[in-house]
């Protein structure tokens, strides 16, 4: 668990004083990330990978999970049991935390009412909860809120420690732009009034480039790459804003080159046992894949026009802490 | 499992589970062999990211059912003696097709379709998305034109969601405290007392005037519709439990999704809803037939260069490791869905191996095909 407001020990980096406006920080320079992609690219272990190489780095980091999803919290805190809004401490300057709608609502409503009384009179309401379970966005609304709080050098909440970065592990893809964007849509609706105020505020974070950056995370499988190239597009038309990164995931290792994979097809032809052959076709199963991802990821780099962050495939039952630090330093060479 | 069998004198046939594990190219390969065994099929897929669109070279979905040239099989030498057709729903648009069904007034309709709050985040209202994915399924159900529906659910984390959704959006629209809301004015702070009154002073305070005025044209003109959307939810819940409907579960051997597709079965049997079994995709099978993998390396053709050997060896070894997994994860499942009481849960799984090839076009629907269609026999073989 975190405790008390420790803004000690902290390396003070350029992070404080922004580039011109015409310049965009690298992405560790910016002060909010949305990890972005399809369900099952595995975004959440990327976005964990990202905020250990961060906190390395000296920055003080915190990993958002959103919607009462809190994998990356049970994954580095090896508990089964996560209390949703807690700030946890993960590893040296790195901590988490599981945005849930119910506990953004309550402190979104006492930052606007500044009355406890009053916030508490409205979510005691019945007539309340019902409005705001039936309130379509609104989760959304308060969650985003709950990010930009975040990423505030002086925070709102009381006590709360302050972040120099902010990483999101933002909803599937075609919900996922569509959640960035509910500061923008409430505030259109809303016109005049404080959920308007707020709502461009938190707006205005999310599209300046040299603050906000977006990670898309993919497969290297045709499907996923097809659907990068239209989170790409979405992002462009719906926030204006580029990816600073894509990261693919899952590589086999490219154990054998085309000549090794000929020696293998014969090899295979005159293996005497059993055994033998299970194990030449398993390896030859391996080049087949590892070449067709290399294609994929070819042809992502062209269609996106960046060099993909290659991570490896991991062998392994689970992936835990120790995993996840080794994917971090493959992920920090690489961006 | 036998799919022809499980899904014999089935209408429905609704496919759940997580995310990234092949539900789309699921759904689409069971439509497509029981279209080739004669029926008339149509998959429903809502997937925002068109990926059955690409698996069935169909441009553009939209959101009425397409037949998918038969062609495209015979190519790959399937022949179709039924027909695919296919669909991707358009939540929006089937949305605004249901308020133009049950909306009681013109007036009250065009209220609602010009409703800012509706334009923009009726996508958001929780539930929507599986509402809609339910109401066009009853219609097309209802039309009577296709012997066999597949529905791929929303790609939600939560696969719940998904069986929920009916209860939830109806619920919202239902009760007392809606009515009260409906009436956000001096008027109603008389009739329903001064701790609404006030609630409702502090709340004009968190969302302004306009948003809060534009809430409640929502929430009052949809309220109109509340006994037809009620009385849908109450069809589609019966259509789904009964015997026309099969239920099939879809996952990856991967620990995540299997505790997931546990989480979803438990909540159908509690629903009573007909289950017919799990699709395990992308498992590794073990190959080393009892032996250790390090074994192989005294068997491997003396050709092979050391590096190369070495390398046969590492790599056999990881896929072990994975197959030890898969193995695991699956057991786990089974032993789940035979409910404890040692009966074999074989009958209620299908294992389909992890394939050398990217599954994206017919070609591969066709090898996901042999499987998923397999005889026991055949499924010996593998």
């Amino acid at each position: 668990m975190t405790t008390g407001s420790d803004a000690n020990g902290v390396p003070r980096t350029a992070r404080d004083h922004l580039p011109s406006p015409t310049q965009v920080p690298d992405i560790l320079d910016k002060r909010l990330i949305f990890v972005t992609g399809k369900g099952g690219v595995g975004k959440s272990t990327v976005a964990a990978a990202l905020g250990l190489v961060a906190a390395r780095r000296g920055m003080r980091t915190v990993i958002a999970e959103v919607a009462g999803q809190d994998r990356v919290l049970r994954a580095l805190t090896a508990r089964e049991d996560i209390d949703p809004f807690c700030e946890y401490e993960l590893a040296d300057r790195l901590f988490g935390i599981s945005i849930d709608p119910e506990h953004a609502l309550q402190e979104y409503l006492q930052l606007q009412l500044r009355v406890r009384q009053l916030a508490d009179l409205l979510t005691s309401s019945r007539m309340f909860q019902y409005f705001a379970a039936a309130t379509p966005g609104l989760q959304e609304m308060v969650t985003m809120g709950k990010v930009w709080e975040l990423a505030q050098l002086e925070r709102r909440s009381r006590n709360a420690t302050r972040y120099d970065l902010v990483i999101v592990d933002a909803p599937a893809t075609g919900h996922g732009v569509a959640f960035m964007r509910t500061p923008k849509t409430f505030a259109d609706i809303a016109r005049v009034g404080p959920i308007a105020h707020q709502g461009r505020i938190i707006h205005s974070l999310i599209v300046d480039r040299r603050r906000t950056g977006v990670i898309a995370v993919a497969l290297p499988e045709e499907m996923p790459v097809n659907e990068t190239m239209l989170l790409r597009d979405e992002i462009a038309r719906h926030l204006g804003l580029e990816l600073d990164a894509v990261v693919v995931n899952g590589l086999y290792p490219d154990r054998f080159g085309p000549r090794q994979a000929g020696s293998l097809a014969r090899a295979l032809e005159t293996a005497g046992t059993p055994l033998a052959r299970a194990a030449l076709q398993t390896a030859l199963s391996e080049h087949v894949r590892a070449r067709a991802q290399r294609d994929e990821v070819a042809r992502l780099s062209e269609g996106i026009g960046l060099d993909p962050v290659e991570l490896p495939f991991l062998f392994e039952p689970e992936l835990r802490i120790d995993e996840v630090g080794r994917l971090s330093e493959t992920l920090e060479a690489g961006l | 499992m036998n799919l022809t069998e499980t899904l014999e004198g089935r209408e429905i046939c609704v496919v759940g589970g997580s995310g990234g594990v092949g539900k789309t190219t699921t759904a689409a390969t069971i439509a497509m062999g029981m279209a080739a065994r004669g029926l008339k099929v149509a998959v429903v897929t809502i997937d925002p990211a068109r990926r059955l669109a690409n698996s069935l070279g169909l441009e553009e979905l939209d959101n009425e059912p397409r037949l998918v040239d038969p062609g495209l099989f015979a190519d790959e030498g399937l022949e179709m003696e039924g027909e695919l057709w296919a669909m991707m729903l358009d939540p929006k648009r089937t949305f605004d097709d249901i308020v133009e069904k049950l909306a009681p007034t013109p007036e009250a309709r065009d209220e609602v379709l010009s409703n800012r709050i509706y334009k923009e985040l009726s996508n958001a209202v929780a539930g929507s998305q599986e509402y809609t994915a339910m109401a066009k399924l009853w219609d097309l159900h209802e039309g009577g034109d296709w012997d066999l529906l597949v529905l791929d659910t929303p790609p939600s984390r939560n696969a719940l969601d998904f069986l929920d959704a009916p209860d939830r959006l109806t619920h919202f629209l239902e009760g007392r405290a809606l009515q009260v809301f409906l009436r956000p004015t001096g008027i109603a702070g008389r009739i329903v007392g001064r701790g609404t009154g006030m609630v409702f002073s502090v709340l004009r305070r968190v969302t302004g005037v306009d948003l809060l005025e534009d809430l409640s044209v929502f929430f009052r003109s949809l309220s109109g519709m509340i006994d037809g959307f009620r009385s849908r939810a109450k069809q589609v819940n019966a259509l789904l439990a009964d015997e026309r409907t099969m239920f099939l579960l879809v996952t990856s051997p991967e620990r995540e999704p299997i505790d997931e597709a546990i989480f979803f079965w438990r909540k159908l049997k509690a629903a009573r809803m007909p289950f017919g079994g799990a699709i395990v995709n992308r498992v590794h099978h073990d190959h080393t037939g009892g032996a250790e993998p390090d074994d192989v390396a005294e068997e491997l053709p003396a050709e092979l260069s050391e590096s190369v050997a070495a390398a046969v060896l590492e790599s056999f070894r990881d896929y072990h490791v994975l197959a030890r997994r898969d193995a695991a994860n699956v057991e786990h499942l089974a032993k789940q869905l035979a409910g404890g009481r040692g009966r074999p849960a074989d009958g209620r799984m299908m294992l389909v191996p992890h394939l050398d090839e990217d599954v994206h076009d017919i070609g591969g629907l066709l090898r996901i095909h042999r499987y998923l269609f397999a005889t026991e026999a055949e499924r010996e073989m593998v």
